[in-house]
């Protein structure tokens, strides 16, 4: 399956290779960084390469490639699954995934992509396991290993992989025991000029952290489950309870773990009663225009909150690229700051929170070239946000129960709407 | 030896300065000035006694192996300590064998002793390690060690290291392809394991060494199927996609009458299914279905595609996307709908895993629009998306484009053309062209939608316009000629040779219908000729040849003039053209023949071109593949096969190996299990370890499904004896069939279990029997058979003496250790024979039926099925209930009279009915009285009240005289008490009949605790509760005899007090009257019912029922109340 992996820098340099199979020559780069000359754009590049004997498969994760390379027919969203898998080990293990990080813990990494394929197969992708044979590196553990010379190789060999759980290490213990749940939904949504919607969906998910001693089993139900209609389960979560009682009952992974992610829509294509109509919830006026044969345009955007159930709408940032032919923008903010960079084209204005009293409003002139005629298209806005306690779906969690432990366990839950993708078309 | 080279590559290699696997180590800094003494001093680091100091050197080793730096000279050093006692140097150093290996063969063969010696380590992680490590070493002459310990390996106690061999078995092959038979072997054995574990990785071996072996298959395909679910998630892509492929080969098209009947309305047919994606509607539909055309699904290929389902619903988009390929390749098109929801959703993910998706949503919408119609607007596009993303969902787009949503896509288009990303306006405006082509209704509006663009500032997009217009108007070029001339006066303008060039086909194409501009535009393009880019001097003399031949008079000079030019051309191909064209239209003497057809050859009627997206036929790569993605075919890439013409016999599945059966003398097969027995040990210990994976197995439960069968006889139900034959051994039973042919004998395991059961009766004798009777299954039903006054004695016989001789083997096993096979081949077959018919009973049930559950009654069938998952029954809940006792009460379904010797009783056996939990489990007992046999009993075209499904049990293909046979079907009945009206069809007749169920066979019990109970009893207040008052009668009274009654009465479970006094008898009555509860849900909608017995001192006892059907409440009062007073 996957023979060898190269990681490649934003600058083009490989700085880590790893091979499961026979070495695999790093020029077989090269067809790589011919395509990545080739785009544009950095994201861009073609996921999939043919090569004359090779095909390189990559993902691009915080400006890093992640290329494999295999040699024969395997199904690329396999290798693709895998990589970001790889990735979100990294993450977990050393906080970040930059080149800095992998390069001071190339020896962990080595270690972690030994583990994680043989020959070319998954072997074992669950973090709970990774860490059992392999110990996340700690300011801490660094310094005793410095001077003990102890290791960060797990002394225990692991049993999780044959445990009945396979995603929970055995022998668990915390002082506090804790389980906390953060629903976090992010709307995507397409308003097109005139204001009305044109698509909106939520992507939400539950991601959770818990510390809990033992073998828990829980149980969470929501209020309104009819609501996840289009749902992925960690592997942990019993389907068919599910799928009899809408409740997740699941023995949780240890620590950090996303137990499932949903996705509501407000178009058609689902059973009537599941109709959720999204609610936005904040509105754009904008007015942006360019006359033909001046070399003035001008911009106008004022921000609401609507259907917010009176939460506050946070952290509010503008993004806006603006037509090559705008040579500066001359622009007034009625609260944050925007700024537009000449070169790039890219307005940006951090409004922060909405007032709802003072609506937000960003007013001025753009000076074009001179002579140039006016551009075809206006901007598009892209806005981010923020909600707290708030599931814009109104997904709400009736209750968490805990079974097989003795001792009371500490339950929080969060709510949070993100914008997603919230693009307004001007 | 290369290390000097090698050396002296890393020297080279060094020179650059600040490496950064020195630079983190501060202590480093100083020592290592030069090269020669880096190499010293590690070596000397390596020899040294300390393990810090072996550490810190191969932690170097291997950043400088990652960072691609050759340091093979070092492997003599290395390669020392590989056994070394500090498990992150051995693993460090394992790292770097495993990397270098094949360089240095000969220093590498010193580092096999030590795994020769970790292969017999009594650690399961230790041997798995050490086998992995030394498959990975690429050295020939080590294939034969490599070879002994996979084989070894394979027959490993521990699942473990069994999924090592697995793995190993494709590095050993890629080293030496001539292993591949042997590996074969090793394959079928592993195939045939029944953990979770090994399976994903022995598909994968499979994939690799012998994909062309489908036969192998055969006989794991249920097995497989069944647990598909709990395997991890890679496995479950290599595992979908290989049963996509052997389904092509096994089972007939399920479209196949379809294609014929329904062509033309394909698009409406499929329009509407997409949102209907419950299973309800796919059966009702897949009934319609098999209603009306003679074609009737495999039940395996219906398994494949049930078992898989669920997985939609992976995290993995890898895993979703198999799925949604063998749906796409396998199912009935009507069903195919419901992949489409879980691949938008996957649309949310990476941009990696969307190029992905979307290009394989692109073919499916080609042959499967209806399917992804509802979805439309989540491939809309987003300013913020990659150009090849959005290039892929304007593919999609385009392909949905119909006369319905034409109009909003083009809409969605016009915003496109906006864009600032130019390739992607290029590519918005071929694909509003090819909407145009599609859809006649709005090709005039898309026509002049481009013509507008034509005045569009940018080049490109003018360009790319002119270039689809020219396709558009080749259609009707007659409407058009004005834009034609629009078009001509754009020759000034526009620079892009492709619109250029196009320009110039449609004038000289059309010359007719611009005769006066036509020769002006010849006349200007002759002036720039020389400048031209070459695909528009081909064109320009094309128009000059076209004009010559319609309008010579005014053009003769001018092409004369252009034809001179090309001749002179530097590139060849105008050259040629410009002579071709001359001999052909110009007559001279010498060339008279071709000339005459000049017209004929330059001004035939050239055809509209077809627009076609560049995903159509892709579907012939299978869905998800590289080659699909790639459209090439890839190394390794196995064809989808087709459909076979006639399906091949199903029953190749079967887990019986037929054709060996006939050979069996009766000691001999005893003799063959003893060895077989031999192997068995291992099996039932690797259950020990591997219990969960097995377990978790939703249909099957290997050793303790066996015991649970005697538990649930005690439980009173026929059910689980009729589960227990299927289950204690499929194979045996099957077995035994062939064994009663040769001997004449007959089976009749099933009566004897029923009245097994009915003899049974006390729970707790039972639970105790149980817990006494796990490790031999088997004993415990032969034990209580003895009583047995059924007509076949010898088969009976024949099979406790089997059963003995097993125990006695396994006693023996106890003492000997396994011994690796020796004959493997002839003895493969009947070795998984005996592993089946001893550890995993029901996974090769031809069809699923309802299995027993491990636990008791009192929990609710989710529950339970959901507990199997996870092996927690014991420790979990383990609630002192009692379970209703007695035998269940059985309704005649068909008397022996009327049914002329067939005498029919059905009874709700309580057991969830595993295939569908929305169904109700009826068992079926069939006996026949008459003389003769009956053939081929089967229930037929139910006809059923609306809503009321059924799922009919196998046909019974024999019933000799004199026997019995019982099975379970599954009905429901829609939460009413209407019977279900059902033909029951034999070889000769057909009998009407009817299943009417009592109220209390309409639920199933839940689990909840009293305060759970409260809180939903006062939820379902008002008009959903009912409330009688009763005298209980005197034997009433107690606890035992109401909870009793009750359990007999509906199918509830009994919710536990909050004070445990059931626990503890002894305990003191508990001050006040005692209430009892009992909860339960309906099957079909999972209502709660909730009921409550409140018995008082003196005065009536008062009986309460909240559920939210009331007409459920009402009857089962009067159940419950009938049951208490009698």
């Amino acid at each position: 399956m996957i023979h060898s992996l190269f990681l490649v820098n934003s600058s083009g340099d490989i700085f880590l290779e790893k091979h499961w199979k026979s070495v695999v020559s790093r020029s077989v780069c090269d067809y790589f960084f011919e395509a990545q000359e080739r785009a544009t754009e950095p994201e861009n590049v073609p996921p999939v390469i043919p090569t004359p004997h090779h095909y390189l498969i990559s993902v691009l994760r915080h400006r890093i490639y992640f290329v494999a390379v295999i040699q024969s027919e395997v199904p690329p969203l396999f290798v693709i699954e895998f990589l970001h898998r790889v990735v979100d080990t990294f993450q977990d293990y050393f906080g970040v995934c930059t080149e800095a990080a992998i390069k001071d813990n190339v020896v962990v990494v080595y270690e972690l992509l030994e583990e994680m394929l043989d020959n070319g197969f998954p072997l074992a992708t669950e973090s709970n396991i990774l860490k059992e044979l392999i110990k996340p590196p700690t300011i801490l553990r660094t310094m005793v290993n410095t001077i003990t010379g102890s290791t960060n190789v797990g002394e225990q060999l692991p049993t999780g992989q044959l445990s009945v759980v396979p995603w929970r290490r055995t022998g668990v213990k915390y002082t506090n025991n804790e389980a906390y749940f953060d629903v976090v939904e992010e709307i995507d949504v397409i308003i097109d000029k005139s204001g009305s919607t044109i698509t909106a969906e939520i992507q939400g998910v539950i991601d959770a952290c818990v510390k809990l001693t033992g073998m828990p089993d829980l149980t969470l139900s929501f209020m309104n489950p009819r609501l996840l209609d289009d749902v992925s389960f960690h592997p942990c979560v019993r389907f068919k309870r599910w799928e009899a009682e809408r409740i997740l009952s699941f023995i949780p992974p240890d620590g950090n773990f996303r137990l499932l992610s949903y996705h509501v829509s407000s178009q058609n294509g689902y059973p009537v009663g599941y109709r959720s109509l999204v609610a936005i919830p904040v509105y754009v006026k904008h007015n942006i225009t360019f006359r033909e044969g001046s070399s003035q345009g001008r911009f106008d955007l004022t921000l609401g909150p609507k259907q917010t159930m009176g939460k506050g709408v946070e952290a509010v940032l503008v993004s806006s690229q603006l037509p090559r032919g705008v040579l500066n923008a001359n622009l007034s903010a009625s609260q944050g700051t925007y700024t537009f960079d000449p070169v790039t084209k890219m307005l940006t204005w951090d409004v922060g929170k909405i007032n709802p009293q003072k609506l937000p409003s960003l007013k001025g002139s753009m000076s074009l070239q001179a002579g140039a005629s006016k551009p075809d298209e206006n901007p598009s806005i892209n806005i981010q946000f923020k909600i707290q306690q708030m599931a814009i779906s109104g997904l709400k969690v009736n209750r968490l129960d805990m079974y097989g432990e003795k001792y009371k366990p500490f339950k929080g839950i969060k709510y949070m709407t993100k914008a997603g993708k919230f693009q307004v078309r001007t | 030896m290369s290390a000097s080279s090698a050396f002296s590559d890393e020297k080279g290699g060094s020179s650059s300065v600040g490496e950064p696997e020195y630079g983190h180590d501060p202590a480093s800094g100083g020592i290592f000035s030069s090269d020669y003494k880096r190499h010293d001093d590690l070596k000397e680091m390596l020899d040294s006694n300390k393990d810090s100091l072996k550490l810190e050197a191969m932690k170097r080793i291997v950043a400088m192996i990652a960072r691609g730096k050759n340091t093979s000279d070092l492997f003599p050093a290395v390669v020392k300590n590989v056994a070394c006692k500090n498990i992150e140097v051995k693993k460090l150093v394992y790292v770097y064998l495993v990397r270098y290996a094949e360089e240095q063969q000969d220093l590498a063969l010193l580092s096999i002793s030590t795994f020769q010696r970790g292969l017999k380590d009594p650690n399961q992680l230790i041997r798995a390690s050490a086998l992995r490590v030394l498959s990975s070493i690429r050295v020939t002459i080590i294939v034969p060690i490599m070879m002994l310990a996979i084989k070894e390996a394979a027959s490993d106690m521990s699942p473990y290291v069994r999924k090592t061999a697995a793995h190993a078995i494709p590095k050993l092959y890629s080293l030496d392809p001539e292993q591949k038979d042997q590996l074969i072997e090793v394959i079928e054995k592993l195939l045939a394991d029944k953990t979770t574990l090994v399976a994903g990785s022995v598909v994968m071996a499979f994939e690799e060494v012998c994909p062309e072996r489908i036969d192998l298959i055969h006989k794991n395909y249920r097995k497989l199927c069944n647990l598909l679910v709990d395997v991890e998630e890679w496995g479950q892509v290599v595992i979908i996609n290989m049963l996509t492929r052997y389904a092509r080969t096994q089972f007939l098209n399920p479209n196949l009458n379809e294609c014929l009947l329904e062509e033309g309305g394909e698009s409406t047919f499929y329009g509407s299914d997409a949102d209907q994606d419950e299973d309800e509607d796919e059966d009702k539909k897949d009934e319609a279905l098999s209603k009306r055309k003679p074609y009737v699904m495999d039940p395996d290929h219906r398994l494949l595609l049930r078992n898989t389902k669920p997985l939609l619903q992976s995290r993995n988009a890898a895993v979703v996307m198999a799925v949604a390929q063998l749906y796409f390749h396998l199912a009935p098109k009507a069903e195919v709908g419901v992949i489409a929801k879980a691949l938008v959703r996957l649309l949310r993910s990476h941009s990696e895993v969307q190029y992905v998706v979307l290009q394989n949503v692109a073919t499916m919408t080609i042959k499967r629009r209806g399917m992804f119609e509802p979805y439309l607007k989540s491939f809309y596009i987003r300013s913020t998306d990659p150009t090849q993303i959005k290039v892929l969902k304007l593919e999609v787009l385009t392909n949905l484009a119909s006369e319905t949503n034409i109009s909003t896509i083009l809409r969605e288009f016009q915003t496109y053309i906006k864009s600032m990303d130019k390739d992607f306006v290029a590519a918005t405006i071929q694909a509003i062209g090819r909407c145009a082509t599609h859809i006649g209704e709005v090709r005039d509006t898309c026509l002049n939608g481009l013509v507008q663009l034509l005045s569009n500032r940018d080049e490109l997009v003018v360009a790319e316009s002119v270039v689809v217009i020219k396709k558009l108007l080749q259609m009707q070029p007659e409407k058009h000629s004005d834009i034609i001339k629009h078009m001509a006066k754009l020759t000034d303008n526009i620079q892009v040779p492709m619109a250029r060039a196009s320009i110039l086909w449609l004038i000289g194409e059309y010359c007719e219908h611009v005769p006066k501009i036509a020769p002006d535009v010849l006349r200007k393009m002759a002036k720039t000729f020389t400048n031209e880019e070459d695909i528009v001097k081909l064109q320009i003399i094309n128009l000059a040849a076209k004009l010559y031949l319609t309008n010579s008079k005014q053009t003769k000079l001018l092409t004369q003039y252009v034809l001179n030019l090309a001749k002179y051309d530097q590139n060849y191909d105008i050259r040629d053209r410009a002579r071709f064209i001359r001999q052909l239209i110009v007559p001279t003497d010498k060339c008279g023949a071709l000339s005459k057809y000049a017209k004929k050859l330059i001004l035939a009627l050239k055809p509209a071109p077809i627009l076609e997206s560049p995903f159509k036929d892709r579907d012939h790569f299978q869905l998800g593949s590289l080659s699909h993605l790639l459209n090439t075919k890839a190394g390794g890439y196995q064809e989808l096969p087709d459909w076979p013409q006639d399906a091949p016999d199903p029953s190749v599945r079967n887990v019986e190996v037929k054709e060996s059966v006939p050979e069996w003398t009766k000691c001999s097969s005893r003799e063959k299990r003893k060895e077989k027995k031999v192997e068995k040990p291992f099996y039932s210990d690797s259950e020990g370890e591997s219990g969960p994976t097995e377990s978790a197995d939703s249909e099957s439960d290997s050793a303790s499904s066996s015991a649970s069968g005697s538990e649930q006889s005690g439980s009173g139900s026929e059910e689980s004896e009729e589960s227990e034959e299927r289950s204690d051994s499929d194979e045996e039973e099957e077995e035994e069939e062939e064994e009663a042919k040769k001997r004449k004998t007959q089976k009749k395991e099933p009566i004897e279990a029923v009245q097994q059961s009915e003899s049974e009766q006390s729970s707790e004798e039972e639970v105790k029997k149980r817990k006494v009777s796990i490790p031999p299954p088997r004993n415990v039903s032969e034990s209580e058979s003895d009583d047995d006054d059924s007509p076949s004695d010898s088969s009976q016989d024949s099979e406790s003496e089997d059963s003995e001789s097993e125990a006695e083997v396994k006693k023996k096993k106890k003492i000997t250790p396994p011994k690796a096979p020796t004959k493997p081949v002839k003895k493969e077959g009947k070795k998984e024979k005996k592993e089946m018919s001893l550890l995993d009973f029901d996974d090769f049930e031809p069809t699923p039926s309802p299995q027993v559950t491990p636990v008791g009654n009192f929990l609710s069938s989710s529950l339970v099925t959901d507990l199997e998952g996870l092996s927690l029954t014991d420790t979990v809940l383990s609630p002192a209930t009692i379970s209703p006792s007695g035998s269940l009460k059985s309704y005649e379904l068909l008397h022996r009279i009327t049914g002329e010797g067939l005498w029919v009783e059905y009874c709700f056996s309580r057991q969830p009915f595993l295939p569908d939990p929305h169904m109700v489990a009826v068992q079926i007992q069939f006996t026949n009285s008459a003389a003769t046999e009956a053939k081929s009993l089967r229930l037929e075209e139910a006809k059923l009240q609306s809503g009321m499904r059924v799922k009919e049990f196998p046909e019974i293909e024999v019933l000799p005289a004199g026997e019995s046979a019982t099975v379970v079907m599954g009905v429901d009945f829609c939460d009413s008490t209407q019977a279900a009206n059902l033909q029951l069809c034999t070889h000769s007749r057909k009998f009407f009949v009817s299943i009417q169920p009592p109220v209390g066979e309409l639920m199933t019990p839940s689990f909840m605790t009293e305060n759970e109970f409260k809180k939903e009893q006062g939820q379902l207040m008002g008009m959903n509760e009912i409330t009688e008052k009763m005298q209980l009668p005197e034997r009433c009274q107690n606890e035992h005899a109401i909870v009793q009654r009750v359990i007999a009465a509906a199918n509830l479970s009994r919710v536990p007090c909050g004070s445990d006094k059931e626990c503890s008898s002894p305990a003191p009555p508990p001050p006040g009257p005692p209430v009892h509860r009992f909860a339960g849900r309906t099957v079909t909608s999972g209502s709660l019912v909730l009921v409550t017995v409140a018995t008082k001192e003196s005065g009536p006892s008062q009986l309460t029922i909240n559920c939210e059907k009331m007409v459920i409440g009402t009857m089962l009062v009067k159940d419950i109340l009938l049951a208490l007073t009698q």
